[in-house]
This record gives structure tokens, C-alpha cells and sequence, in this order.
């Protein structure tokens, strides 16, 4: 019997929620220690799970099946394949530098890491979850301890961000709730079928309704649309990051913004393969106008984490993209940059968050010069933000670069528009590190502290992934491939759309295509 | 065979270089930290004398060698891996650039003492010059790519050097961004090339470009051209160049006139099937290069800044190679980026000799005279001059005369070449001028500095004086690898293992002697109308010649008014749409419907923005019983 990683990865945070919420809150030190050393047990558990994983294989591996509520065929169903597995990964990675990071937090220190690892365990759950229903619990798991992360412990507007936060969610949730039960009770009714929330069963169901399906896949797409977030329906996404806390908004840029995408392919393409394929022009667009809207507005911010969070929405625009191209590059490309953008999202905020703790400001006029003294702040800042705008050496490139030519070889106006998202990128970013970091210090920038050890050590390992993936992204990509590709030849199965094969391009396919005139 | 797989070690040398300087940073200081980064690019040289022997000992036809590396990106049917292209051009490319990078790397070692942040500078300097071998070296586009972005990073890196200074810290972001533009055209260039032909590889890539379609081969083309024109400044996009004088004047020798600038002209003729293919590319390449290299020329005409003239002057030198690679003259092109990164960079390393010498001081209008204060540069700065000038036989002739025979001839079906030649006639005699006006107003003339400058000039010291020897002697002789007589055309029969196109030459003996002798005399009168006028130097502290040119010399002097009119049409508007996207779209409209939506759906009716939270909790009871209900219709139909 193989190790049940997945039910490890789930009980280990959870069970270390638990001890952590018995600690009395005065006992910071111990509660920190136990919150910080659970999160790394997972991360092993995840490195092992990584170690561990066939990179040949395409379907789930590590799956766990029980039974759980009979009548409603609803099983605790869990696995992980390429899709999912770079998502546990960087879910164990970024908490325990969350956590770490989080030395500033001092009222009701227990309930605080008690609910970070609470989201953890509901992450894990997310993305190892192979049932609808399952999925649903988690999801909806999730979004009590954000609530709170927010609305508890952070900034001063946060009660309206955790608020619109929960609202935008929930409105989410509520329809993906009926489409997900919409979707079993109409199988259960085809004949010979019973009530399963399975989705290995469910995606193979031949039955559906085409016009049911479509309604099914915007039911589900609402829901991952919201957190994505999809222009234009990415308003709560600033606000809840201005306001969160320095490590809620890492977790939030670096994992829950992905849930969107991971719905999207995980569930959308699977369950409704020829929706999808209609659709795509639609969601392609939103992902166009979402890379130049995002880079646009988040060149006129003042607020340097708002600058952050509307980049957020660029980069995912890319992940979307590359997505819903429907090609094996693109969506490879699309998956490389949910993780890239993990790892350099995850470190800007820990950066403004370091600005802020020094300054209590994140105002960009009110900083300038701190790169002569904060040297060692300013030169991480810079190389993360040439990471980040897709300098080619680092993670950011790869993915936007294989979003855009998988998307180029099927449906080149999108992919043509949203290249020129590579020179608004260079635009915002540069000029925010511009206005923040040169010029002469004065005042009280003049006297700026530079990063301590454990500042340090929580943004440099973000920096040499993104460093070792930019130069070395085979590891992810070659893990991702097989699931990629049978998720395509299954909606190539169920519709008549294929993808074009690089083999009809090549040499032999030009005399062809120049016959045609040559687009 | 063995030799050329030492390739490996060109861009090997730097490499290692930057990660010693930057792991030991702590402990390499002024001047070891140099040195050391010095020996990298003198080890990166050799090593590239080595596999130019070993290549050229092979036959002809096999002077194309791939050296396979580890796989870089695959995915799908895309795959990259990190393989070197050993060709002739390569090799050429390689030889110039560490050789004339060494100098410029010990060139420093003098003229960054003292400075803070020494360390770091050789640090970028080594960095730089590995990502350049990168480019050159790469056997595909993305590789290629790779090495275009790393010298944008530390081309921005070492413009905005002293980032302490807010016009260094903005001209870096402006050379990025302009350089973005065009990047923004390789990447849709290489896009195209994959969606038609299946890969990136260099080599297979270009073979079959000849079976596609016209009109793709020509926006192919077209692409890699504004690829081109944001890193070689060409066109609008030229300028981030001026601006980028702001660095240490080593880093506008090795990156703003030597090297990086021509990345370009590397990038359109190592794609020259594309634009073989695409005609039409090739008449907008060597028209925008044509007028480029007229309006750099009449900008130096008229500006005071020692560095900002040799910008200028870049800018439209890079305009002559473009033109000659538009007009299908490759090897003159390469020839000219030769010669021209001997005297261009010995023109900067001068310049930055005389303002060492003369307190950090950069006004032309604050020199004069200073010949006698500091002989050697005085000297290797004129024979630099006259090789740009395109006097006999100094370097600058031979390459210059070579691509305003080609305009002549004018190959590739290149419509007007006459015109494109009498363009290229007139901007080689005004090149003569502003330079003589440079030499004389710098060297010659009345010593304008006296009482302005706080002590007497004085010479540099000898670690900057050898390579400004050095760079003198290739600006005089470097014209010897490329001699228009048959048997002595060494570069282009070296090259045509990789530019396999008849070179364009004039029809006899007689018509490219007589071509020749234009271009002399036209360069012979700038210098002498130049020495006559500014042999009295200025006029009450007024250039004659901008006082005589009246609101044309003004025009000039701004630049054409390209500038302004890029803040005007581009940035403006582009700000003006950005904050209504930002403020009233984003937070108004958007985010306000959204907002109102909640307040309906909620019946609270005053909005969000005072809810408190209790809503939440009735809220989620709404949701749950919702969700409970159609759960339990559905149960209930499902059963029926």
C-alpha cells in the first residue's frame, strides 16, 4: 500500500490547527514554534509527494477512496496528479514562509496560526480532492479562515475588504454549489447511472445535454471567474490585499488566486469539454482585456501593494489565456505561470510588507532612495521584479511566454494583444521600483533598516526557485506534461476541436501553407 | 574540431567572473575585484582566437557547428535547448566583442578608482558580457532572446549606475522600456517563425525560410527589424540612447557603442533569409537607416555634451549598417560594426579620459586646448577621428566606402538607391564636420576652461592610456581584414560559410574608384570647413555654426522635436487613459456596480461600505438554506 499522502497532507495542518488553538495565546513563542513546525512537516510531506510522483503517469496517483456519506454517493475521493501536484507543492512552500513572516501579528496569537493552518489544510484539500462534493467542502472551508485573517488582522479599511471579499466568494460558491448538484442528479437520472460526485465518473458521461452543459460550465466558471479574479469581475481582489496582513496576502496572491485557474482546468475543460470550447473565445477575451486592464490600472496606483495586486490580475490573464487556448503548450504555459507567479507574487508582498513594517506607509511618494540604504532590499527587490515581468532567466518568462505561443498557434489576435502586456509590465514595475528605491534618501528613508536574517530567509528561497525554474523549468513541465495531454485529447475526444500538432506545422507543412497565400 | 568545442568557455569566462565577484563581494575590493573580471574577458578572448583557428582550419562547408547543451524549455511539440552556433559570423562577432570588451573591462580598472560600489560595477560589466556571447553565440532564437534580455538588464543596470541621481535612475527605465517595444517584435517574430516552421533552431529555421509565404517571410522580417531598431536605436526608438550617456562613460564604450547597439545589425543578418525572402523589409530597413544616420548627424551637429555627440554619432553610424543591411550589402554591414566598434569605442574611452582629466566635466564649451595637457589622447582620439571621418586608409574608410558603393549599386532590389546613396554621401560629409568640430572644440582652440575648472587638465593614468594605444592602432589598420581587392577580401570569404550572398560591389574597377574619391573628398572638406571655423573656437561663447542656422540649429538642438512629441502622442494620452481606467472606471463604474449589486441583492440598500458584520452571518444563513433548497428539489425530482 502506497504512503496516503494526501490524507497526511490534510491531517497534518489540521491536526496542528487544533493543538495550535489549545495553546493559550499568551504562550506566543510556543504557538509560533508548533504553527511553524507543522507547516514545515507538510512541506516535507509535499517534497516527498514530489519525489514520490511517476513523472510518466497521466492519470491520479496516490489515490485514496472511502465512502463517506452513502446515500448521496458522496466519497472522500483524493489524488493528485501533474495538474495538482505543483499546486500542493507550493502550497507547502509558501506556508511556512507565511508563517514566518508573520512576526508583526500580536493579538489572539493562537486563533491567528490556528486558522492559517486551518486554510492549509482546506488548500490541500482543494487540490487533492477528486469529488465534487469534497471539492465543495473545502472550497467553502476555505473561505472562513480568509474571512477572518482579513477581517481580524489586517489594515484599517478591513472589515469592508473582508466583507466584499466574502460576498464576491460566496456568490461564487452558491452557484458553484448548483451546478455541482445540478450536474449529479442529472447523471444519476441517465440510465443505468446512480448518484456519484466522482468527477473520473462524471467526466466520462456522455449524456449531458449540450445546451444544460453550457449552463453547467458558466455555473462552474462564474465561481472560478471571481477568483481568478477575471476583469471585470476583480474589484474585491485590491481591497482584500491592501487590507490583509503581509502572509494573507502572499497566501492569497500565491494560492487562492489559483483556484480559479485550477477550477477552470481541473473541472470546466473535464466536465463540459465542448462548453469549454465554445466559451474560449469568450474567456480569452477577459483574459486579454484582464493582462493590459491590470498592468494599466496598476501603473496609476499610489499604493505600492495595490500596484502588486493589479499585477496579479495581469498575470493571471496569462494563466487564462494560455488555459483556455486549448493547446498543450498553452496550458503547460498557463501552469507554469500559476506557480511562477506564486513564487514572485509571494515575495513582492513580503517586500512591500518589510516597507511598510519600517515605514508604516505603503504610499509610493513617501519612499525614495532606500536602495542606498537598504542596499541589500533594494537589489532582491529589483531581481524579484525582473522576475516578475518576465525577464527570460527567471520562472515569469517561461509561462508567459509558453501562455502566449500556445495561444499565437490557434488564435493569434489574442495572443498578438496581449504581448504588448510585456512592455506595460516593464512600464509599472520599473517605474514603482524607480519612485521607491532611487534618488538620494531623505528623512526617514535616509535611515531605512535593511533586511534582517529572517526576512532574508523567507523571500530568498521564493527568489531561487523562481531563478532555478527560469533556467530549469523541466522538472515542472515534464511532471505536468502527460496530465496535460490527456486532458486535451479529452476534449479532443468529446468535441471536434483539435489542437494543431507541431509535427502539421514543421518544414514540410510551409510548402503548404504558402500555397494558401500564408497568413 | 576539438578547438571549437572550446566555444564553451567564451561565454564560460565572464560567467564564472560574475558569480566570483558576486559570491565573494564581501571580500574582493578595489582593485582585484577588477582584475580578476579583466582576466575573464582576456580568457574569454583567447579562448576565442583558439576556436577561430580551429574553425577556420576546417573545410568551408563545414564551418557551421552546433555544440549540443542540456535541454532548456520543452513543451508539447516546443522544445529549446541551450546549444551554441559556431559559425564564422558568430566567431567574427565573438572575437570583436571580447577583445575589445578586455580593453574597455582594464580601461575601467582606471577609471572607476575610487568609486563606491567598484566592486558591483565589474560585477555587471562580466554579467553583460556574458549574456552579449550569449546572444551572438545562441543556435536559437529563444537563446538568442535570452541574451538580448540579459544585456537589456544590465544595459539598464549600469545606465542608472549611480541610481542615486534621478536622471540616471529614469534614462535606465527609459532604455528598458524603449527596448521593450521592440522586444515586443522578436517575440511575435519568433512566434510567427514557430507557427510556421515548428521550431526556433537557427539553422533549420532559416533554410526553410525561403518556402514560406512572401508576406510571412516579410513580417518576419519586419518584426526582427523593430526588434532591432529598440536595441540598435533606430528610427523613434533611438531615443533612449542620448539619455543613456548617464552611465560610466566604460559602459557607453562597451555597451552603448561597441557591442550591445549592434545586436541589431547581428540579429537582421544572421535572419537575412527572412529579409531575402521579404523584399519589401529590406527597403523600410535601409530607408529608416538612411534618414536615421542624416537626422543623428545633424543632432551632433549642434550639441555641447562631449558624450551626447558620440551618442548621436553611434545612432547614426548604426543607421549606415542598417542601411547597408537593408539594401542586402551583409558583410559591409559586419565589416562597419567591426572597424566601427575600434574607433567608437576609442572616441568614449577618449572622451572619458578627457573628463577624468578635467573634473567630471562633460560641456565642450568648458575645453579646448587640452591637447597640450594630455598628448596621448589628444593623438589616439584624431586618428579615431579620421577613421570616422573615412579618410584614407584609416578603418572607417574602407567599411564606410564599401556600404556607400553597395547603396549605389544597390542590391536586393532596393527601390531610389541613389537617393539612399546621396543620403549616406551627405551624412558622411557632415560626420566629418561634427567630429572635426568635436576634435577641435575638445583639443584645439582657446583654453575655454580657464577659471571654470579648479585645477590644470592632466593626462590619464597608463591603465587607461594602453587600450586607448591599443584601439588606436586597430582604428588605423583595422581596414586590412577587409581590402577591396580580390584576394584580400579576407571578412567577406571568411564569412560566407554563414552569409552565403554575393556581396555587392561596383561594377568596375573605375566606378568604385571614383565612388571612393567622393566619399574622400566630401570627408576632406567637413574637416576642413570644421578646422576653419572652429579653429577660433567659440564666438562670445556662441557656436557659429548654431547662431548661423538660426531656428533650424534650434530644431536640431531639440532633438527634431522627437522627444517631445513621443511625450505628446504616446505618453500623454497613454497616462490620461490610464487614470480614467484607474479612478473612475475601475473604482467608479466597476467596482460601484458591483458594490451596488450587493446592496440590492442584500436589501441592506446603503451599500457595503456600512455593513457590518452581522451581515455576514445572515448572509451565509441566506446562502446555506438556498443551497439546502435546491439541493432538496433536485433530491426530490431525481427520485421521482
Amino acid at each position: 500500500m502506497a504512503f496516503p499522502y494526501a490524507t497526511a497532507l490534510l491531517a497534518v495542518p489540521a491536526a496542528g490547527a487544533a493543538v495550535t488553538a489549545a495553546i493559550p495565546g499568551s504562550k506566543e513563542k510556543a504557538v509560533r514554534a508548533v504553527a511553524v513546525g507543522v507547516s514545515l512537516v507538510t512541506l516535507a510531506l509535499s517534497a516527498a509527494l514530489l519525489v514520490d510522483f511517476d513523472k510518466g503517469v497521466a492519470g491520479y496517483q496516490f489515490v485514496q477512496s472511502k465512502m463517506w456519506i452513502r446515500p448521496l454517493g458522496i466519497h472522500y475521493l483524493m489524488g493528485v496528479d501533474g495538474i495538482s501536484l505543483f499546486m500542493v507543492v507550493l502550497t507547502g512552500l509558501l506556508f511556512p514562509i507565511a508563517l514566518l513572516a508573520s512576526t508583526h501579528v500580536s493579538k489572539r496569537v493562537n486563533a491567528y496560526f490556528a486558522l492559517m493552518l486551518v486554510l492549509e489544510a482546506a488548500l490541500m484539500g482543494i487540490f487533492l480532492s477528486i469529488d465534487l462534493f469534497l471539492f465543495f467542502v473545502f472550497w467553502e472551508v476555505m473561505l472562513v479562515p480568509m474571512y477572518f485573517l482579513i477581517g481580524t488582522w489586517g489594515y484599517d479599511r478591513r472589515i469592508y475588504a473582508a466583507v466584499k471579499f466574502f460576498i464576491y466568494t460566496a456568490a461564487g460558491s452558491a452557484l458553484l454549489l448548483l451546478g455541482i448538484l445540478s450536474l449529479a442528479i442529472l447523471h444519476a437520472k441517465a440510465p443505468g447511472a446512480h448518484l456519484t460526485f466522482d468527477l473520473r465518473t462524471l467526466m466520462e458521461w456522455k449524456g449531458l445535454n449540450p445546451n444544460t452543459a453550457r449552463w453547467l460550465f458558466l455555473a462552474f466558471g462564474a465561481s472560478f471567474a471571481i477568483k481568478v479574479p477575471l476583469f471585470p469581475l476583480h474589484t474585491w481582489l485590491p481591497d482584500a490585499h491592501v487590507e490583509a496582513p503581509t502572509a494573507g496576502s502572499v497566501l492569497l496572491a500565491g494560492l487562492l488566486l489559483k483556484l480559479g485557474a485550477y477550477g477552470f482546468l481541473r473541472f470546466s475543460l473535464t466536465l463540459f469539454p465542448q462548453a469549454s470550447v465554445d466559451f474560449a473565445p469568450l474567456l480569452l477575451t477577459l483574459a486579454t482585456i484582464g493582462i493590459l486592464y491590470g498592468a494599466v490600472v496598476a501603473a496609476m496606483q499610489r499604493d505600492l501593494k495595490k500596484v502588486v495586486a493589479y499585477s496579479s490580475v495581469a498575470h493571471l490573464g496569462f494563466v487564462v489565456l494560455g488555459t483556455f487556448a486549448l493547446t498543450t503548450i498553452g496550458i503547460e504555459g498557463g501552469l507554469f505561470t500559476m506557480v511562477s507567479h506564486g513564487l514572485t507574487t509571494g515575495a513582492l508582498f513580503l517586500l512591500v510588507g518589510i516597507l511598510y513594517d519600517r515605514r508604516h506607509t505603503r504610499q509610493i511618494d513617501a519612499f525614495g532612495g532606500v536602495w542606498k540604504s537598504a542596499p541589500k532590499l533594494g537589489g532582491i527587490f529589483l531581481a524579484v521584479t525582473f522576475a516578475s515581468i518576465g525577464l527570460p532567466g527567471l520562472s515569469g518568462f517561461v509561462g508567459e511566454f509558453l501562455s502566449l505561443i500556445g495561444t499565437f498557434v490557434v488564435h493569434r489576435p489574442y495572443a498578438i494583444v496581449a504581448a504588448t502586456g510585456v512592455i506595460l509590465a516593464a512600464v509599472y514595475m520599473l517605474w514603482s521600483f524607480q519612485r521607491v528605491f532611487t534618488g538620494e534618501p531623505t528623512g526617514d528613508n535616509a535611515t531605512f533598516k535593511d533586511m534582517s536574517r529572517l526576512e532574508l530567509a523567507t523571500v530568498l528561497p521564493l527568489l531561487g526557485f523562481s531563478l532555478f525554474l527560469g533556467i530549469y523549468p523541466k522538472p515542472l513541465l515534464e511532471r505536468v506534461e502527460p496530465s496535460v495531454k490527456a486532458l486535451i485529447s479529452h476534449v479532443e475526444s468529446r468535441t471536434d476541436y483539435h489542437q494543431p500538432k507541431v509535427a502539421d506545422l514543421g518544414p514540410k507543412a510551409v510548402a503548404s501553407s504558402s500555397k494558401e497565400g500564408g497568413r | 574540431m576539438d578547438a571549437v568545442r572550446l566555444a564553451w568557455l567564451i561565454p564560460g569566462f565572464p560567467l564564472a567572473g560574475f558569480v566570483i565577484l558576486f559570491l565573494g563581494r564581501r571580500y574582493l575590493k578595489e582593485p582585484l575585484a577588477g582584475w580578476i573580471a579583466t582576466l575573464m574577458m582576456v580568457g574569454a578572448f583567447v579562448s576565442a582566437v583558439v576556436v577561430f583557428t580551429g574553425l577556420h582550419s576546417l573545410d568551408e562547408e563545414k564551418r557551421q557547428v552546433v555544440l549540443k547543451g542540456v535541454e532548456w524549455i520543452r513543451a508539447g511539440g516546443f522544445s529549446v535547448r541551450f546549444n551554441l552556433l559556431v559559425d564564422p559570423l558568430s566567431i567574427t562577432m565573438v572575437l570583436f566583442v571580447t577583445g575589445v570588451g578586455a580593453l574597455i573591462h582594464l580601461y575601467s580598472i582606471g577609471y572607476m578608482h575610487g568609486q563606491e560600489r567598484f566592486t558591483r560595477f565589474f560585477t555587471y560589466l562580466n554579467m553583460f558580457a556574458f549574456a552579449m556571447l550569449v546572444l551572438v553565440l545562441a543556435a536559437n532564437y529563444l537563446l538568442v532572446f535570452l541574451g538580448w534580455e540579459g544585456v537589456g538588464l544590465c544595459s539598464y543596470l549600469l545606465v542608472s549606475f549611480w541610481f542615486e541621481r534621478p536622471s540616471a535612475a529614469r534614462a535606465g527605465k527609459k532604455a528598458f522600456v524603449a527596448n521593450r517595444v521592440g522586444d515586443f517584435g522578436f517575440m511575435l517574430a519568433m512566434f510567427l517563425i514557430f507557427s510556421h516552421l515548428g521550431t526556433l533552431d537557427l539553422l533549420p529555421a532559416l533554410s526553410s525560410a525561403p518556402h514560406l509565404a512572401r508576406g510571412t517571410a516579410t513580417a518576419v522580417a519586419l518584426l526582427l527589424y523593430l526588434a532591432a531598431a529598440g536595441k540598435s536605436a533606430q528610427g523613434p526608438l533611438f531615443v533612449w540612447l542620448p539619455d543613456a550617456m548617464e552611465g560610466p562613460t566604460p559602459v557607453s564604450a562597451l555597451i552603448h557603442a561597441a557591442t550591445m547597439v549592434t545586436a541589431g545589425v547581428y540579429l537582421l543578418v544572421r535572419s537575412h533569409p527572412f529579409l531575402e525572402h521579404g523584399p519589401a523589409a529590406g527597403d523600410v530597413v535601409a530607408w529608416v537607416g538612411a534618414f536615421t544616420a542624416l537626422i543623428a548627424a545633424t543632432i551632433a551637429l549642434v550639441n555641447f555634451d562631449i558624450k551626447r555627440v558620440l551618442a548621436y554619432s553611434t545612432i547614426s553610424q548604426l543607421g549606415y549598417m542598417f542601411l547597408a543591411v537593408g539594401v542586402g550589402a551583409y558583410t559591409a554591414a559586419i565589416f562597419h560594426m567591426v572597424t566601427h566598434a575600434f574607433f567608437k569605442a576609442l572616441l568614449f574611452l577618449g572622451a572619458g579620459s578627457v573628463m577624468h582629466g578635467t573634473e567630471d566635466n562633460q560641456d565642450m564649451r568648458v575645453m579646448g586646448g587640452l591637447r597640450k595637457f594630455m598628448p596621448l589622447t589628444a593623438i589616439t582620439f584624431m586618428v579615431a577621428w579620421l577613421a570616422i571621418a573615412g579618410i584614407v586608409p584609416f578603418a572607417g574608410f574602407w567599411s564606410k566606402d564599401e556600404i556607400l558603393a553597395a547603396a549605389w549599386v544597390g542590391g536586393a532590389g532596393v527601390s531610389a538607391h541613389y537617393f539612399l546613396w546621396f543620403v549616406g554621401a551627405v551624412t558622411a560629409l557632415l560626420t566629418a564636420f561634427y567630429m572635426t568640430r568635436q576634435v577641435w572644440l575638445v583639443f584645439f582652440s582657446d583654453e575655454r576652461w580657464r577659471g571654470r575648472l579648479q585645477h590644470e587638465p592632466h593626462e590619464s593614468p597608463k591603465l587607461m592610456t594602453v587600450p586607448l594605444v591599443v584601439l588606436a592602432v586597430l582604428s588605423f589598420v583595422g581596414g586590412a581584414i577587409n581590402l577591396p581587392v580580390e584576394g584580400l577580401k579576407n571578412l567577406t570569404e571568411w564569412l560566407h560559410a554563414a552569409v552565403p550572398v554575393k556581396p555587392l560591389e561596383a561594377h568596375s574597377f573605375g566606378q568604385g574608384f571614383l565612388l571612393s574619391t567622393v566619399a574622400v573628398i566630401l570627408g576632406g572638406i567637413g574637416i576642413l570647413v570644421g578646422i576653419r571655423i572652429y579653429n577660433k573656437g567659440l564666438r562670445n561663447g556662441q557656436d557659429p555654426v548654431l547662431v548661423r542656422l538660426g531656428a533650424l540649429g534650434r530644431f536640431f538642438e531639440r532633438g527634431w522635436g522627437i522627444d517631445p512629441a513621443i511625450a505628446w502622442f504616446v505618453d500623454k494620452p497613454g497616462r490620461a487613459v490610464a487614470e480614467v481606467l484607474a479612478q473612475p472606471v475601475d473604482q467608479g463604474i466597476i467596482d460601484g456596480a458591483v458594490n451596488g449589486v450587493a446592496a440590492l441583492v442584500t436589501g441592506v440598500g446603503a451599500g457595503v461600505r456600512k455593513i457590518q458584520t452581522g451581515f455576514v452571518r445572515n448572509y451565509a444563513l441566506t446562502l446555506l438554506s438556498g443551497a439546502t433548497v435546491v439541493l432538496f428539489v433536485f433530491l426530490v425530482r431525481g427520485s421521482l
